[in-house]
């Protein structure tokens, strides 16, 4: 049977930083395939260029062909996509919600009725053929197996429905001949994404081909024909439906040798009689990245790493401890239990944060080095003051304490730059994030949050920055809590690395676990499942 | 030669040059036409040092991440009132004046406050509101004006002895006080010494309070509230107080103002006295994120200059006034100039 999508030896690079390598890829009709991997495989990338998104054009092309239905086809923009009867539903709803269910499956598709007005002035003035697009709609949304009525306004609809509003979209398209879902049930309650993987599978039977993004390992199982797995650009398997399972899965997303260097011993090791942090129950609500009834317990002195695939909270624990994001449940330092909501408390009381978001939080761009590092030190501790005033927030910045402090910093932690003054701006992502660091060093903190302190920042400045965090830790005896999307960098340098997998603490796995265990902790798989 | 234009252009921006283009250029007419230069120079310092302090006050708002304060007015009302407290206790000469300054900071501070509330509730939108704030007040206040219990028989109207006047004389309390002090002539050339050296003194405080730790949560704030916010400050608190000092700057520099005009002016007057201060900073140079007092410096004195010297000069070589339309053309069209470049980042 002919394929009919086929992808070849798709190579793509973003400014020599090689994203993709020779990956082939073929879907056949009536069959659903599931690409999985771990974030930044390449997945998104990959379906970029299926849909000849115009980043990927900008950035110079990409090697390789794509065959439709045993053609060779260019596809440079997404309506040529669209043309060929390809079709993708989106992560994020792209719905109207003041519109009817009919209203938005028929969006900018709708049928008009022939009127005197339109006979002279052109199709624009047909009036609107609503009882057509409602049977056209309830057809497509039957072919979904789905009860939602035709005539409900988007706004007030559960979540889950608003995705078969979706899909129902795209399948209405007479042409429709391959269908992507890119992590459709992220957003769905257990019992919506059953529902909405019976109605893919229906889908699949009347014909189309299905290319199913996710990293949901379980439902994959379930539901694939072909499971094509990414790994760093690379295909790494390639296996049918019936021989896929959860931990090989696991185990070849993850899957890469990690040298774990010798770290520098420490006078005492941290172990539970000795809590520094405590954590129970939190919630965050931060967008995308929301954490539900979170527990941990973080011992003096030790590097935790926080890992999980990204949307299932593992950035929102800083954010929300920090107090940028509305949070509840308790939070004990010490024994004493920390205010939340409340920056201000968080940084008196010893904690400091390393942004995930560095120019966006972490940094003033357009100001210098030097009041970077100053800044928060001097807000909070009253550091690099002039104490002459008894009116504290009238007591002038001492320049003389903060060029010293900085020329410090620029050495300790080798900040490459023209000298204290230079704005951050004009700094290479790497050492920007020291002055981050240096920023939160001054605080002199004992927990320091550093969220992807890698991210977006060059080979060989990672490695600076990670040695930066031992170092912090051993030297300075610092208590070091990592969140990373990188699992490789968290098993270098962390003593133990909690995952998080839908907002919640799934367990703690000790840096040389199994590549299959990290796979399946991070897939919602308690170790007790695994068998 | 041409690199250090270069680099000239770089610093200062192609706006600015074309008004010190323009600026020169009708020096050079002066010049050229016969006009004493010496009178012309010493009327553009006057009204520098007069109008210094409402161009200070844009400073604040915009470090603090406001923009550009429209509602200016504000504290120009709340000067009025201090400065009408003043006259209506009989307080001549300096006393006159420093008591009118410090009558006028309860209300800025309060009026300030309220319209910084007012403010933080409707972020991405200040000037527009802003501007309309300052409308309104005026026009609230023009009922103040008929109705407020000053009694002195040289401040309100002669017949009904109720309701101020439209313009008050300031000659026998605090008119001129500024600009006599320290006004050292050196022939022709006049130099208002002491009028230019309180605006100095403002623009050093003003200068100085950035370097405090508030004056730096606020300047960061304004900068990017997300990352004051990851460091323990209320970026709508320091929202407040560069909007209340903004407003405070307004009371005294109307009052600065006024003694320099020798009238009070009341009623509908204060509606438009903000939209010169706008133009004046971003003729300076500022953006609506970035203002120092540099820009306050240099576009109080180019603009001020343009205005003093354009009507002596202009009317020289044409017949006719074209100063006014000259003064609306610039400020509006900087105003707008400076609009369109909504992130103020790359306005030249």
């Amino acid at each position: 049977m002919a394929y009919a999508l086929e992808m070849r030896g798709i190579t793509k690079s973003y400014f020599g930083n090689t994203v993709l390598k020779g990956v082939d890829i073929a879907v056949k009709s009536g069959e659903i395939h599931a690409l999985v991997g771990e974030n930044g495989a390449g997945k998104s990338t990959l379906m970029n260029i299926l849909f000849g998104m115009p980043v990927i054009h900008n950035t110079g092309g990409f090697e390789g062909e794509i065959i439709v239905d045993g053609q060779k086809v260019e596809i440079t923009s997404p309506i040529d996509a669209m043309n060929l009867g390809i079709g993708m539903v989106h992560q994020e709803f792209m719905l109207l919600p003041g519109f009817t269910v009919t209203e938005n499956i028929k969006l900018n598709r709708e049928l008009g009725r022939p009127n005197i007005v339109s006979r002279i002035l052109g199709k624009k003035f047909e009036l609107l053929d609503m009882d057509q697009m409602a049977k056209d709609s309830r057809q497509a949304l039957d072919k979904l197996g789905v009860d939602i009525d035709e005539w409900l306004p988007i706004a007030g609809l559960p979540v889950g429905y608003m995705q078969f509003v979706e899909i129902a979209r795209e399948i209405d398209k007479s042409n429709m001949r391959i269908l992507v879902f890119d992590e459709p049930t992220a957003v769905l309650t257990e019992a919506e994404a059953e529902l909405f993987l019976r109605a893919i599978k229906r889908l699949a039977e009347s014909g189309l081909a299905i290319l199913f993004i996710s990293h949901r390992l379980d439902e994959v199982v379930g539901v694939a024909h072909e499971v094509t797995v990414l790994r760093d650009g690379e295909v790494v398997g390639h296996l049918p439906g019936s021989e896929a399972r959860v931990d090989k899965l696991a185990e070849l997303m993850v899957g890469r040798k990690v040298e774990r260097p010798a770290l520098p011993p420490r006078k005492k090791e941290p172990s539970d009689d000795d809590i520094i942090l405590e954590i129970r129950d939190l919630s965050v609500d931060m967008p995308g990245e929301r954490l539900s009834g979170f527990n941990l317990k973080v011992r003096r002195g030790e590097i935790i790493g926080i890992g999980g695939l990204a949307g299932h909270g593992k950035v929102g624990l800083a954010n929300g401890i920090m107090g940028l994001y509305p949070s509840s449940g308790t939070v004990l330092k010490d024994g004493e239990e920390l205010p939340l909501n409340n920056p201000k408390e968080a940084l008196r009381r010893g904690f400091a944060f390393v942004s995930e978001d560095r120019r966006g939080v972490g940094l003033l761009l357009d100001e210098s080095i030097e009041n970077n590092i100053a800044f928060t030190s001097s807000q909070i501790q009253n550091r690099f003051l002039r104490q002459r005033l008894p009116l504290e927030s009238l007591q002038v910045r001492d320049n003389q304490a903060v060029r010293q402090y900085a020329l410090e910093a620029i050495k300790n932690l080798d900040i490459r730059c023209q000298g204290p003054e230079q704005p951050v701006r004009r700094l290479s992502g790497g050492n920007q994030q020291k002055v981050c660091l240096a920023r939160a060093l001054a605080l002199s903190p004992e927990i320091l949050f550093a969220s992807e302190p890698t991210r977006g920042i060059d080979v060989g400045a990672k490695s600076l920055v990670l040695d930066l965090l031992v170092r912090f830790n051993r030297e300075l005896g610092m208590t070091v809590i990592m969140t990373s999307s990188e699992l490789a960098e968290l098993r270098m340098i962390c003593d133990r690395i909690a995952i998080v997998y839908q907002g919640r603490l799934v367990g703690i796995l000790s840096p040389d676990a199994s590549d299959v265990e990290y796979g399946l902790m991070m897939a919602g798989k308690k170790r007790a499942e695994v068998s | 030669m041409v690199e250090r234009f270069q680099e000239i252009k770089a610093r200062l921006g192609v706006p600015r040059l074309i008004i010190i283009g323009f600026v020169l250029a009708l020096f050079v007419t002066a010049f050229a036409t016969g006009m004493p230069i010496g009178p012309l120079v010493s009327a553009s310092l006057v009204r520098i040092g007069m109008n210094g302090t409402l161009v200070l006050a844009m400073v604040p708002t915009i470090a603090a991440g406001v923009g550009l304060n429209f509602g200016l007015s504000v504290g120009i009302l709340c000067g009025l009132v201090g400065a009408l407290i003043s006259m209506e206790m009989g307080l001549r000469g300096f006393t006159g004046f420093f008591a009118g300054i410090l009558f006028s900071l309860p209300f800025a501070v309060i009026a300030g406050w309220a319209y910084a509330v007012l403010l933080n509730k409707v972020k991405g939108q200040e000037m527009m509101v802003g501007t309309y704030v300052g409308f309104s007040s005026v026009a609230v206040m023009c009922i103040f004006w008929l109705l407020a219990p000053f009694r002195n028989p040289e401040m309100v109207w002669a017949i009904g002895g109720q309701g101020l006047r439209y313009t008050l004389t300031l000659d026998k309390y605090f008119g001129k006080v500024l600009n006599k002090l320290l006004l050292v002539s050196i022939g022709q050339w006049e130099f208002p010494l002491g009028l230019l050296g309180f605006f100095g003194i403002l623009c050093l405080l003003v200068h100085l309070f950035f370097k405090t730790k508030v004056g730096m949560a606020v300047k960061a704030a304004g900068a990017n509230p997300r990352f004051a916010q990851a460091s323990g400050i209320d970026p709508d608190r320091t929202r407040t107080v560069g909007v209340i000092l903004s407003t405070v700057l307004g009371a005294i520099g109307i009052i600065v103002y006024a003694q320099s005009y020798g009238f009070l002016q009341l009623y509908m007057a204060p509606q438009m006295m903000g939209f010169p201060a706008v133009a004046a900073i971003l003729i300076g140079g500022a953006t609506l994120r970035d203002a120092r007092i540099s820009h306050v410096v240099l576009g109080t004195a180019l603009f001020q200059t343009l205005l003093t010297i354009a009507l002596p000069v202009t009317s020289r070589v044409i017949e006719g006034d074209i100063s006014e339309v000259a003064r609306l053309i610039i400020s509006n069209g900087m105003i707008l100039y400076a609009l369109t470049r909504r992130d103020g980042r790359e306005i030249a």
